[in-house]
């Protein structure tokens, strides 16, 4: 088996390749998620409250888009019994683990995307340093598809996982929710947030993003063992 | 690199558990390198737990085992780089296309990738079908596909767990070529099967498993 960054290169344009075939994000968790945004604006009804609360909204819908996501991309590993194919190989799982958060990555950032020009659209608010806004939206990114990968990989075996998977990811992810919301905050500078404001929480989420990551790809093999 | 001296399998009293229940109880088997090896026994007699063991995909709880002479308690990752192991399931992505699924592999495996369309038309998917959705397969198309994999893997040891299973008459006499094939090329392969007198045509000998030991 090849080494680490060939593998997760191979897994990662392999859950791409499913994704682009089966547009289950496209088609199910981006509505999904457009809707949360689109609920909470008539919810709120109000458009200065809408515009203090946009950047916590873009998080929380990220979050349950997050849940669903990994929940599909573990499933379609284990439905024919790809992911232990996997493990029997011999495949290098830190590089199976970078390559799926690699390619969880690539599908959150399209759905944050849409979900802050949900917002600026929404929740009439506008962003006030782009530099920073795309600093949070790498930053929280990694870190949520390095937890959301770690315990996708804990539970994919498990008996409930549809119901175990949030409830071990949310609290873990809670930090990313904080610190992404802070920050988000500070780059449309709603609520009396200054731009500069947002980068302590920049650092604080790269900070979440490098541990997750590395403790993932240690563990990895691990939590997938039988 | 595996001691070439080793035998390809030695198990020694190994105790290997399917869940709290003990599935291998004891099993003691030497399998030499490039034999064909048919494994059979009623259902329920360890045959999958064997395999999934030699894979170093099952723990050995007692006993002791080697697999191209590396220890399957403590270098089971080198185990399963040298191994293929084809079990119930076919280990498949339903959305890629055959050609994509066997390509995944190729890559894992370091192979080069026109492999993958060789490995598909060595088991006689080719043409139009290796660009299908795999979830658009039959079960029979799909075990072909999953057998490519295998191929194109170029394991020393192939560990297949009921290969003929969903197979049609020609997709079972490409199989058997395929494996003798492999014993050629100085592969070790073990069959679990049903279908006994077919793969006895061509294996080297036979191990009976009854209560999780070699009867």
């Amino acid at each position: 088996m090849t080494e680490p960054l060939a593998t997760a290169r191979t897994i990662a344009a392999k859950d791409l390749a499913v994704e682009r075939r089966s547009r289950v994000v496209a088609n199910q968790v981006l509505p999904f998620a457009g809707l949360v945004m689109v609920m909470f604006a008539f919810a709120l009804d109000d458009d200065a409250i809408a515009s203090r609360v946009a950047g916590g909204l873009v998080w929380l819908a990220a979050l349950l888009a997050l849940l669903v996501t990994v929940q599909r991309s573990f499933a379609v590993d284990a439905a024919d019994g790809a992911l232990e194919a996997i493990r029997a190989a011999g495949a290098d799982m830190r590089g199976v683990f970078l390559g799926k958060v690699a390619a969880l990555a690539v599908q959150l950032l399209v759905l944050e995307a849409v979900l802050v020009a949900a917002a600026i659209v929404l929740y009439r608010v506008s962003v006030r340093d782009p530099l920073l806004l795309v600093a949070v939206l790498v930053a929280a990114t990694a870190g949520l598809a390095a937890v959301g990968c770690i315990y996708g990989g804990v539970v994919a075996g498990a008996g409930g996982r549809e119901t175990l998977l949030p409830l071990l990811l949310m609290p873990v992810a809670a930090p990313v929710l904080i610190g992404a919301t802070r920050a988000t905050e500070s780059a449309f500078a709603s609520g009396g947030a200054t731009p500069a404001e947002g980068w302590p929480w920049v650092g604080l989420l790269a900070a979440f993003a490098a541990v997750f990551l590395v403790a993932g790809a240690m563990s990895f093999a691990a939590l997938v063992e039988e | 690199m595996s001691d070439v001296r080793a035998e390809a399998i030695e198990l020694r009293d190994a105790v290997v558990l399917y869940g709290a229940h003990p599935a291998l109880t004891g099993a003691s088997v030497r399998i030499g390198r490039g034999e064909i090896v048919l494994v059979e026994g009623a259902n329920g007699s360890g045959k999958s737990t064997l395999l999934r063991a030699c894979a170093g995909l099952k723990p050995l709880v007692r006993g002791e085992g080697r697999v191209l002479g590396f220890d399957l308690r403590h270098e089971r990752a080198e185990v399963r780089r040298r191994t293929a192991l084809l079990a119930h399931r076919d280990g498949l992505w339903a959305d890629l296309t055959a050609l994509e699924n066997v390509q995944v592999w190729a890559r894992l495996a370091g192979a080069a990738p026109d492999e993958a369309a060789a490995a598909l038309g060595r088991m006689g998917i080719a043409g139009p079908l290796a660009s299908r959705r795999v979830g658009s397969m039959s079960a029979g198309q799909k075990r072909r596909c999953a057998l490519a994999c295998v191929v194109v893997r170029r394991a020393e040891v192939w560990l297949l767990d009921e290969p003929h299973s969903a197979l049609d008459a020609q997709g079972r006499d490409d199989l058997d070529a395929l494996l003798v094939a492999a014993r050629a090329a100085g592969a070790t392969v073990v069959v679990a099967s049903h279908d006994t007198e077919r793969v006895a045509a061509f294996a080297d000998r036979r191990i009976v498993l009854s209560g999780g030991r070699v009867a």
